[in-house]
């Protein structure tokens, strides 16, 4: 092999080392399932939502609208009569539609009056996510040309209505019917209302999670690098108080961080948000003083349980720069809930994603702010439980992998009893 | 009074067998050194002695406590001293120290630190970042800081290792006067010459088992050499 050659094979084997080429899989796998899920909301904008109407009015104008939903809609249900609504709502909601519009008596009369038509629009929302309302906008998209139907009769039969009313001839009621409760908004806003409050929360918590985790593998693999692990793990000190240590003073410096950039991020996010002038309270979206401590809790809990799972991996970094690589797996633990969580809705996805979900544990803060809002005690304590005991059983991982020979040599000294293999440890 | 008893050790890494059923003793006040090559098995048995490893098999007791059952309670009078240890970089050698002095209960941390600095003897780059010192004075540090506690059995693995002639002399008479006021001693080291100067009793070690134990100067005699490198070389053909 010439001399060339010679350093070319011996570069590409030093370059195209595991730690080198997995992240770049990884990475290239999410961007491929974020591909995907565009797909999925391209498709999903594609498809005629399926809904329920009843025309009060029955006149021309309003037959224009239901027509234009015959043709652009899937109309699961219809109706002229008013005392019909409830039994429209509940078939619309059997058949997974996802509105009932109801267009008022006078719709006409109203519009021809020079005063907007009334069209009340009664929305089923499943979830908060962005996926969750792809239907819905499809809709709006619906009520908009319809407007634009209206609009063309009216301009071209000359009539002498006023011309804003002409330009925009419905005035729309929105209520939408979610999680139990009865909300005067449209699915769209309040999917952007809530994301304006969750969002931030996971890019918080991934944050939070890379930074402290990082911090602490760091540190570990820093010990071993420096030599200072070996006079550390002599020294008249507990296991237990070594590693509560190294992960309450990285929890520390995390959470630190985590408010540096909560600040930087919430004005980030304001500077965007359209919503400044709504009062979420006013729609009961809001977090109680209590809703705040819980998700604080789930927050502290899931930074814990975090750094116990990077000291754990930490224990295998040889040196700082393996340590970079061994971040690769939490970061990716913190991202996945992170996408998910803000375009699904937990409560929409299906059981077994429901289940992957829960069992990450960095998913729970960033689940609990949307379910507290909805009053999903459940899903939030049980979800704080499962972290708490997930941090607890990895913290006395950690403890009992710096009582074995393992965080020195890379291996544990095993011990057959009983057909069993043991590992023995220090005390 | 015996400080060390090791009793047919043995330590395996997984199917390798790097120490095989060795046993010696160590008196109070003793320096006792572990000669042997590289790969001997040295540095494991100083490892397991000073609580890092664990046992594969057989019994070691320091001061009379079993080594596999009171780890904690041996930690509070031993000192090891790794080969090629390190300090927190971002520390001074003097916080560096008094990191160190706070694990112990002692009445006076301040006069513990002062202690490992007049060992240290590095004058006033004591209050420098120990990032910014040469080996010799990190080492010098090092030395300070497993002699400052005083410790019942202080373990050294190849404490004048890579130094320079004047740096190890100074080590190796830190470590005399140590033993004069104490403190039992075992080393490694596969320098025959400081062994000859240090150690009171020896062990020979070739590929996991002791081969030869005694008086520096009665193995001398004993193979009849003129130091300890011919004894070794004699003793391990």
């Amino acid at each position: 092999m010439s001399a060339l050659g010679n350093i070319i094979s011996k570069e590409l084997k030093e370059l195209l080392t595991p730690s080198a080429i997995i992240p770049i899989i990884v990475i290239a796998l999410i961007f491929g399932s974020i591909g995907s899920s565009m797909e999925s909301i391209q498709e999903g904008l594609e498809e005629k939502p399926a809904l329920g109407y009843i025309d009060e009015d029955n006149s021309k104008l309003s037959s224009v609208i239901t027509s234009y939903l015959n043709k652009n809609t899937e109309v699961i249900f219809n109706s002229t009569d008013i005392s019909e609504k409830s039994n429209g709502l509940e078939q619309v909601k059997e058949k997974e539609g996802i509105a009932l519009i109801v267009i008022k008596q006078n719709f006409s009369k109203n519009i021809l009056n020079d005063s907007r038509g009334d069209i009340e629009l009664y929305w089923i929302m499943k979830g908060g996510g962005i996926f969750d309302t792809v239907s819905s906008e499809v809709l709006e998209g619906v009520l908009y040309s319809t407007n634009q139907e209206i609009s063309k009769i009216l301009i071209e039969e000359n009539t002498t209505v006023n011309s804003s009313i002409a330009l925009w001839p419905a005035n729309r009621i929105d209520t939408t019917y979610f999680k139990d409760r009865e909300i005067g908004l449209s699915p769209g806003a309040i999917s952007s209302m809530l994301a304006s409050q969750s969002t931030f929360m996971p890019i918080i918590i991934m944050m939070l999670i890379i930074f402290a985790g990082q911090m602490i593998i760091s540190s570990m693999a820093l010990e071993k690098e420096n030599k200072t692990l070996e006079t550390l793990l002599t020294l008249p000190v507990k296991r237990t108080s070594i590693v509560t240590g190294k992960i309450a003073a990285s929890a520390f410096i995390g959470l630190l961080f985590a408010i540096i950039y909560m600040i930087g991020m919430n004005n980030y996010f304001q500077g965007f948000s359209g919503f400044g002038q709504m009062n979420l309270s006013d729609y009961g979206l809001t977090l109680s003083n209590q809703d705040f401590i819980l998700v604080g809790v789930s927050l502290f809990i899931t930074l814990i349980c975090a750094l116990a799972l990077c000291m754990l991996l930490g224990t295998f970094a040889k040196n700082f720069k393996s340590a970079q690589t061994l971040v690769f797996p939490v970061t990716m633990l913190a991202m996945i809930p992170m996408f998910i969580t803000m375009f699904f809705d937990f409560d929409t996805l299906p059981l077994i994603f429901k289940g992957l979900l829960f069992a990450i544990p960095f998913a729970h803060p960033m689940i609990a702010t949307r379910a507290l809002i909805f009053d999903n005690y459940l899903l939030v304590v049980s979800g704080i439980i499962y972290v708490l005991i997930f941090a607890i059983v990895t913290i006395s991982i950690v403890v009992w992998v710096f009582k074995t020979d393992r965080l020195l040599t890379g291996s544990t000294r095993r011990k057959k009893i009983f057909g069993f293999r043991r590992m023995k440890f220090n005390k | 009074m015996g400080v060390i008893k090791v009793d047919n050790l043995v330590k395996k890494y997984g199917t390798f067998e790097a120490v095989k059923g060795i046993s010696f003793n160590v008196n109070e006040g003793e320096i006792f050194g572990l000669i042997g090559p590289n790969g001997a098995g040295k540095t494991t048995v100083l490892r397991v002695i000073s609580t890092l490893l664990t046992i594969t098999s057989g019994t070691i007791k320091i001061m009379d406590y079993d080594l596999s059952k009171k780890p904690n309670e041996i930690r509070k009078f031993i000192s090891y001293l790794p080969e090629d240890a390190g300090a927190y970089k971002n520390l001074t050698g003097r916080k560096y120290l008094t990191f160190i002095a706070n694990f112990f209960d002692s009445k006076d941390t301040q006069e513990m630190v002062q202690k490992g600095i007049e060992i240290a003897d590095l004058d006033e780059r004591i209050d420098d970042k120990v990032d910014t010192y040469s080996k010799g004075m990190k080492r010098r540090l090092l030395v300070g800081r497993a002699l400052m506690t005083e410790p019942k059995l202080a373990i050294l693995d190849e404490p004048t290792s890579g130094l320079d002639v004047l740096n190890a002399q100074e080590i190796r008479k830190i470590i005399k006067n140590t033993a004069k006021q104490g403190t039992t001693i075992l080393l490694s080291s596969h320098n025959m010459l400081e062994v000859e100067y240090l150690c009171d009793k020896i062990s020979l070690i070739a590929e996991g088992k002791i081969v030869e134990e005694g008086k520096p100067r009665a193995l001398m005699e004993k193979y009849n050499s003129m130091n300890i490198e011919e004894v070794f070389t004699k003793v391990v053909k």
